[in-house]
């Protein structure tokens, strides 16, 4: 038994789930739910629909180069059994495991640091907006409970604020403009902090 | 399929009176009937030429039928024509097939002559007298033909029924004198039925029997016998064995009976060989010698050997024994038979000049050693030595099967086969580790691989190059001031305040579509009230204690009551019979069980039910529960299909009148 991947959007299919499609040249098609098998049915491209794998990957979601996709492949080779290789790979396997989520936490990143700026004008936008809406908290100021007055003040200030990191990264947001016209894909890997994993 | 190879199937051939019929009934039903002296002259004279025409063209037609159907006695095979001859006299036979020729061509003269007349006939009379001549010559001409065609109908029937002879492929002839011995030789070797009496021609025409020699179809031909007189005086029942030995490429069998049973003497039997010995020319010849069962040649006296001898005397005859009384040497008979014809037909086809165009296709190879060096088969040492398995010997290889058998006679259980026992491990401890197969949700099998080690080991190394690089360095580290907190925590206030009223508003679309339960009808519980009324700052401390008080008295009521109820059953079981008076009745919320309460007026009193019968038989609350489950369970169903219970098959109607009757101007028949 093995846990298979669904055609479709490549969440894992466990044993005794899913349905399998078998078309006349013998392909197999595995689903891991009527959504799936109803979009292939639709003759959906997967690349093509947000919500899969296969678009997260060919868009530069997620990461697809990195030396620790080698571990895991349909090998096709039979091996011996041996207790100790796959103890070794157990171990292997939780190692693999956690460098990856690094990586991918690196790359998740990398790929958001782009937008510090526009996060910022963002939030400054809101608060402009609905100061209404923000609760002074008790930590900030002297009182325990801050009366209407005082948060009044507070709110006043934060609003300052507020306009002060708006204009800060509306600034920074026409720099980025004219210095890139055209979004670079974070995909490809180049020399310097992005995924450069040719290093060794 | 022809019965003779070489003839075709011949239709039926009616007799005079029947051709006529036919051929006027023809012409009456196929040209047209109706026809007016008032009519133009020229169409009643079309009118009945046309039918003098057609009439002629039937005749035409179905005596050149006859003609072309019946065979050409000089294209046939010579052995079908002179067959043929014999049996009907060829003579004979091309005079009835001229005769019906020179009725044809007379009918299309007479019709001719008659158009010819009719292009002049001045009125429907004289037409239609001119075309009652015309047909009544033509029947006259045909009513001639009667003994011809009875003939030819005869000879159909008969040529119908001759065996099927292919006079070119592998053929056994048997010949001798009659009462020999050779039906009985045929029946033995085919499939073939030939009718075998103790007299004299009994077969009386020719018989072909089959039979499969060294993976070939033979046809074995038995002949009638034949006596030795000379030609002209033969029969046609002795003249078909000779047209079948004259014409037929075969291995010829001469069969002679040395007991002398037959009523010929063995003098006469050889000299039958000698004279119709011209026959045999250029085909292998076998004289067989049947009835050994009675005598032998060996047991021949001098005189009679002396002339078997004379026989003997030409090598290429071939002397066989046989007796298909005791069928001793009957398939020696056939096989040297065969085998001198197969013989005979390869040495006849490499005199051909054919032989040429098969012998240039064949190539015989002769394969030449390469070198000396011997290529000996390699056989492992383990087959090499390897013991035959046999059951008997005690020190046999041991099986799972003897296991299961030892195991079955000690009665310790039933046996299942081990099938890890053999696995070929590095180590026999592993034989029975339970493999796993998956970790957090990946197949342990995709990464089994032999160099695990050593790539995780660059992997790691790579991971410290990387680590040393700073790729994962963060650069968020820099402290946050107050004033940059307080920021952040307002945004994220606001985005979390949007989220929630963004929801809030969804869940209100979500619900139109649910039954809203009006605000008065909800259950609400008192310490729900009493948060809300809190909640938006109203202090709900004078409900609380009037909620309390209420419950107080409610209390008090549940214990009056229950102490009543036990009073009364105690009283019940006391006496039974003891009726209660209807003013205490009455005073009692809760009636006790006995006769039904009735009022003075005779009306039956509502009551509630002393006990509550759903759980009448039931012992425990749990049980109370499984049966409210089971039957909300039961009930699923029905409420899915809009039933009002288990119990309903309502079919609504299906048809309705006002759908599907009346008038159809607007709308369809399923919504109007």
């Amino acid at each position: 038994m093995r846990i298979e991947k669904c055609y479709f959007c490549s969440a894992n299919v466990y044993p005794g789930h899913g349905t399998m499609f078998v078309r006349n040249d013998a392909k197999c098609f595995r689903f891991c739910s009527s959504k799936c098998h109803k979009n292939f049915k639709m003759k959906r491209n997967p690349r093509k629909v947000r919500w899969t794998k296969a678009f997260r990957r060919a868009n530069g979601k997620e990461m697809v180069v990195d030396s620790t996709f080698e571990f895991e492949k349909r090998r096709n080779v039979p091996v011996r059994y041996d207790r100790e290789l796959v103890a070794t790979t157990l171990k292997a396997m939780e190692r693999v495991a956690e460098i990856k989520a690094k990586r991918e936490k690196a790359f998740w990143k990398n790929r958001m640091s782009g937008n510090a700026a526009k996060n910022a004008r963002d939030a400054a936008l809101n608060i402009e907006k609905h100061i209404e809406l923000v609760q002074p908290r008790s930590g900030t100021t002297a009182a325990a409970v801050p009366n209407l007055e005082e948060k009044e003040k507070i709110r006043e200030k934060i609003k300052v604020r507020a306009a002060g990191r708006k204009a800060m990264a509306l600034q920074q947001l026409e720099g980025t403009n004219k210095s890139k016209t055209k979004k670079e894909s974070r995909l490809i890997p180049s020399g310097g902090a992005s995924m450069g994993m040719n290093v060794d | 399929m022809s019965s003779v190879a070489g003839l075709q199937r011949i239709a039926p051939v009616p007799t005079s009176s029947d051709f006529i019929d036919i051929v006027l009934n023809a012409t009456m039903r196929k040209t047209p009937t109706v026809i007016h002296k008032n009519f133009k002259i020229s169409r009643i004279r079309n009118f009945y030429m046309r039918k003098v025409k057609f009439t002629q063209d039937t005749f035409d037609e179905k005596l050149g039928k006859i003609i072309s159907e019946f065979p050409v006695l000089d294209n046939l095979h010579p052995f079908l024509s002179s067959l043929l001859n014999v049996l009907y006299d060829k003579n004979h036979y091309k005079l009835a097939l001229g005769q019906i020729n020179t009725a044809r061509h007379l009918i299309s003269q007479v019709s001719k002559d008659y158009n010819r007349l009719l292009k002049f006939g001045d009125s429907l009379y004289r037409c239609k007298q001119l075309k009652k001549a015309a047909l009544g010559r033509m029947a006259t001409i045909m009513r001639r033909q009667k003994d011809p065609l009875a003939y030819l109908e005869q000879v159909r029937q008969h040529i119908s029924r001759l065996p099927a002879i292919d006079p070119n492929t592998r053929t056994l002839l048997i010949c001798g004198y009659p009462n020999v011995g050779k039906s009985s030789f045929v029946n033995k070797i085919t499939r073939a039925d030939v009718d075998v009496q103790p007299y004299a021609f009994t077969t009386k025409s020719l018989f072909v029997g089959h039979m499969d020699y060294k993976y070939l179809r033979w046809q074995v031909i038995d002949t009638p016998g034949v006596l030795d007189h000379p030609l002209e005086e033969m029969n046609t029942i002795e003249m078909q064995s000779i047209t079948a030995l004259a014409h037929l490429r075969s291995a010829v069998l001469y069969f002679m009976d040395l007991s002398e049973q037959c009523g010929y003497t063995i003098e006469a039997q050889c000299k039958l060989f000698h004279s119709i010995k011209p026959l045999f020319t250029n085909k292998p010849t076998i004289l067989v010698i049947n009835k050994i069962d009675i005598v032998r040649l060996a047991d021949l006296s001098p005189e009679n050997r002396a002339f078997v001898d004379t026989i003997l005397s030409d090598k290429s005859v071939i002397v066989v024994e046989a007796s298909t009384y005791s069928e001793e040497g009957v398939m020696d008979v056939r096989n040297v038979a065969c085998d001198a014809l197969l013989a005979h037909r390869v040495e006849q086809k490499l005199k051909g000049n054919r032989i040429e165009l098969v012998a240039n296709k064949i190539h015989v190879a002769v394969p030449q050693k390469r070198d000396d060096l011997e290529r000996k088969p390699f056989i492992p040492d383990t087959v090499k030595h390897k013991v035959k398995y046999d059951k008997e010997d005690p020190n046999r290889r041991r099986l799972q099967r003897d296991e299961e058998q030892e195991m079955e006679l000690s009665g310790m259980g039933i046996y299942s086969a081990d099938t890890k026992k053999d696995y070929i491990l590095a180590d026999d401890s592993w034989k029975y580790d339970k493999i796993p197969e998956f970790l957090n949700g990946k197949n342990i099998a995709d990464f089994i691989d032999p160099d695990i080690a050593e790539k995780l080991d660059a992997l790691e190394r790579e991971e410290e190059a990387l680590e040393a690089q700073g790729f994962y360095e963060s650069d968020e580290s820099e402290m946050l001031d107050s004033d940059e907190e307080e920021f952040r925590d307002a945004a994220a206030q606001i985005e979390k305040k949007k989220a929630s009223i963004k929801k809030i508003s969804q869940e209100k679309n979500h619900l139109q579509n649910r039954p809203i339960i009006p605000r008065k009808k909800k259950h609400v519980t008192l310490s729900e009230f009493t948060t809300g009324m809190r909640k938006s700052g109203h202090d709900p401390l004078v409900l609380e204690k009037r909620a309390a008080r209420l419950m107080e008295k409610k209390k008090e009521a549940w214990e009056a009551a229950e102490a009543r109820d036990a009073a009364a059953e105690a009283a019940v079981e006391g006496d039974m019979d003891v009726d209660m008076d209807e003013g205490v009745v009455e005073d009692s919320s809760r009636p006790s069980k006995g006769k039904p309460i009735r009022t003075k007026s005779g009306m039956a009193v509502s009551r509630a039910p002393r006990s509550n019968r759903q759980m009448a038989g039931l012992a425990t609350i749990g049980q109370s529960d499984k049966a409210n489950e089971l039957r909300d369970f039961a009930q699923r169903l029905p409420n899915r299909l809009a039933k009002a219970s288990e119990s309903d098959r309502h079919v609504p109607i299906t048809r309705p009148k006002w759908m599907l009757a009346g008038k159809r101007k607007g709308g369809k028949t399923d919504r109007r």
